[in-house]
């Protein structure tokens, strides 16, 4: 396969799978999922982050060598996502960060205009900005505007694994929106994964499908390789869709040469 | 004279206590049960008949549901926290309790150096997450002792939450200034007669002051509420109906706000003899029920599972809906640091039996079924399929020091 590399944030990466931390029964499972799905880059709530505490610091079941890619989950505005931000920084997790700005503790969808302001003020304090969002036109071009390194938009509700139930929103930011896009939350099969690839998805990040499956680490090597295949099937472009009927392989003028 | 607050549940409280509850558990029958559990989204009518009698034979498939609820909303990590009882002082004579101002026990109030002791003992065993308690003594450990109190215990929690007196919302702010950002309100019982049959006297018998807390905590700036019925007072089915319609309400007015709920059962209190208090019996059964239905109803809504269950009963209820229990648990004023080299409820126990502090009078405000230490909880939890969560903070308190120093050593990088 020719080379295909992803280019985010600065960083090269060869997968296009991202990976969370949360839900999980043991987090000492987590480097053995990191190395199944062979993603390169994690996710962690910074809430349950606790350099102070052995029992509770989950960045120790990190691999060293993947990117880590803190996120705000608890903050409820602009300004919470900020201070989190700054303070992920400050204690040395480095320039990433994945906005989650979320004040409806039911629904759990992003709160567009608080995490536009967010993205604006951390991407210009040189993070490197990763907003999850309603995928919604408007919002993603603020999320442009305000230097968003990519969009991250929900396929469904977060922890839902209902699968790409945005699908028609999602294919209109593809269309329109030159970032990668990054379909987060909501995946629940590894062929909804695909198909978010097929689509033209940069990358997906799956979370609660891979957590909440009984054998997590076969099901992070399943998405692993889903993803991978969608790339590879949009790389190649998709045959035409009939919309009804059947055709030949060999087309009836194919004598003409 | 308290005025209850304009938009507040009262009126709620009125509707749902007016809907014909009893006719509905009656009516239910195998066919309104499994056409319940079929229903993404239930209703009160569902709620209540998945409360019925009728529910029992499909326990099982109430479970299943709970269980898929919960993993899909939380996941398999437990949040740990402990209580920790800073006063027990009261005022208030509330027939069933441990620390009613009629009952004969050594009274006091922890210094502001022993709160200290006790969140260092406490903070030593992992926990981050802390519950400050008092009785209720305005004079004694009123708003600003307790405001004095959190700001030692934000020092070495990453969160914390109060269980004390309904306040103002002044008083409310008060705390979240001082650091914490959680607050439990158990209204023990909604039906308001009853309320008042069991306190007759002292600042608690306003049973609407009691009934707003928790909305005045919200707008005092509190992140995260916790309600709760305590099942045995008075019915449960209307009790559970109405902590249910008073959580679901608080999370439509307030989105952006945690709420949860505890199921505390009575268990009688430690002292003997006449005045001792014999709560309504909810089986082990009907708790299960309980559970499961409040998990469906409310999906997104933490559950606390308390110390009073014993630890056979809460590793069998934690699958099914919990999402909070409490550990290393100690309901005697100051027993944290006392027992800091032996199971700390097997000293508050010991304190309270067998008189074996120097005082021999301390006593706990109820006796705790399961006495596991966090480590032992941990072990237990894991052994489940579960983790404990240690650290999950709100930017409310100061759990931001969590995050300094030590990084990349934790990380194993250069």
């Amino acid at each position: 396969m020719h080379c295909d590399n992803f280019v985010l944030g600065g960083k090269t990466l060869t997968s296009r799978l991202l990976i969370g931390t949360g839900k999980y029964g043991n987090d000492a499972l987590i480097p053995e999922i990191a190395e199944a799905s062979g993603a390169e880059v994690i996710t962690v709530a910074l809430r349950r982050v606790d350099m102070s505490n052995a029992k509770g610091n989950i960045l120790r079941q990190i691999p060293p060598h993947m990117q880590l890619l803190p996120n705000t989950s608890g903050a409820r505005n602009a300004d919470e996502a900020v201070r989190l931000a700054r303070l992920a920084r400050a204690a040395g997790v480095g320039d990433w960060i994945k906005i989650e700005v979320i004040s409806d503790t039911r629904h759990l969808l992003p709160d567009g205009y608080e995490t536009a302001k967010a993205t604006e003020i951390l991407a210009r304090d040189g993070f490197v900005v990763l907003p999850y969002m309603n995928p919604d036109l408007y919002v993603a071009r603020d999320l442009v505007n305000a230097g968003a390194a990519a969009v991250m938009p929900l396929g469904a509700p977060i922890g839902s694994n209902r699968g790409l139930a945005t699908r028609e929103m999602i294919s209109i930011l593809l269309e329109e929106i030159e970032l990668p896009i990054i379909v987060d939350a909501g995946i629940g099969r590894p062929s909804q994964a695909c198909e978010a690839m097929e689509m033209g998805a940069s990358a997906c990040l799956v979370n609660t499908a891979i957590a909440s499956a009984n054998d997590p680490v076969l099901m992070a090597a399943a998405f692993g390789r889903a993803v991978e295949a969608g790339r590879r099937a949009w790389l190649a472009g998709m045959g035409r869709v009939l919309d009804k009927g059947a055709e030949a392989s060999s087309p009836l003028t194919g004598f003409l040469g | 004279m308290y005025t209850a607050i304009e938009d507040g549940f009262y009126p709620e409280l009125q509707r749902v206590q007016a809907l014909d509850a009893q006719g509905v558990i009656r009516a239910a029958d195998a066919g309104t049960v499994q056409a319940a559990l079929a229903r993404p989204v239930l209703s009160e009518e569902d709620f209540l008949t998945l409360l019925s009698p009728a529910a029992l034979p499909f326990l099982e498939d109430l479970a299943r549901r709970a269980q898929a609820e919960t993993l899909r909303n939380f996941g398999r990590g437990i949040q740990f926290f402990t209580p920790l009882y800073l006063a027990n002082y009261c005022t208030n004579r509330c027939v069933y309790c441990g620390f009613s101002t009629k009952r004969d026990i050594k009274r006091r109030k922890l210094s502001l150096e022993e709160v200290e002791i006790e969140a260092k003992a406490i903070a030593a065993t992992g926990l981050r997450k802390i519950l400050a308690l008092t009785g209720d003594a305005p004079n004694l450990t009123g708003a600003s002792y307790l405001a004095d109190c959190i700001r030692v215990l934000a020092r070495h929690f990453s969160s914390v939450a109060i269980e004390v007196p309904s306040m103002t919302v002044e008083e409310y702010a008060m705390q979240v200034a001082a650091g914490a950002d959680s607050m439990t309100m158990f209204q023990e019982t909604y039906n308001h007669e009853r309320y008042l049959e069991l306190h007759p006297g002292g600042p608690k018998r306003d049973f609407l002051f009691r009934l707003d807390a928790p909305q005045r905590a919200i707008q005092g700036g509190m992140r995260s509420v916790n309600l709760g019925p305590l099942l045995g007072l008075d019915d449960w089915h209307a009790d559970v109906l109405a902590v249910a319609a008073h959580a679901r309400w608080l999370l439509r007015k307030y989105p952006q706000v945690e709420v949860s709920v505890s199921l505390p059962r009575m268990r009688p209190h430690t002292e003997g003899g006449e005045a001792q208090f014999m709560p309504l019996d909810v089986d082990n059964t009907v708790f299960v029920q309980i559970l499961t239905a409040l998990r469906c109803f409310l999906p997104q809504c933490g559950i606390t599972m308390s110390s009073r269950e014993p630890a056979w009963l809460r590793d069998k209820l934690l699958p099914l809906g919990v999402t909070r229990v409490s550990a290393g648990v100690c309901t005697a004023v100051g027993g944290h640091a006392d027992a800091a080299r032996q199971s700390c409820a097997t000293a508050a126990n010991l304190q309270a039996n067998t008189g074996a502090n120097e005082n021999g009078e301390d006593k706990p405000q109820f006796d705790i079924s399961d006495d596991r230490s966090v480590d032992e909880m941990a072990a237990d939890l894991l052994a489940l399929g579960y983790q404990p969560v240690f650290s999950d903070w709100l930017l409310g308190g100061q759990g931001a020091d969590q995050l300094t120093g030590g990084v990349n050593q934790a990380l194993g990088r250069s």
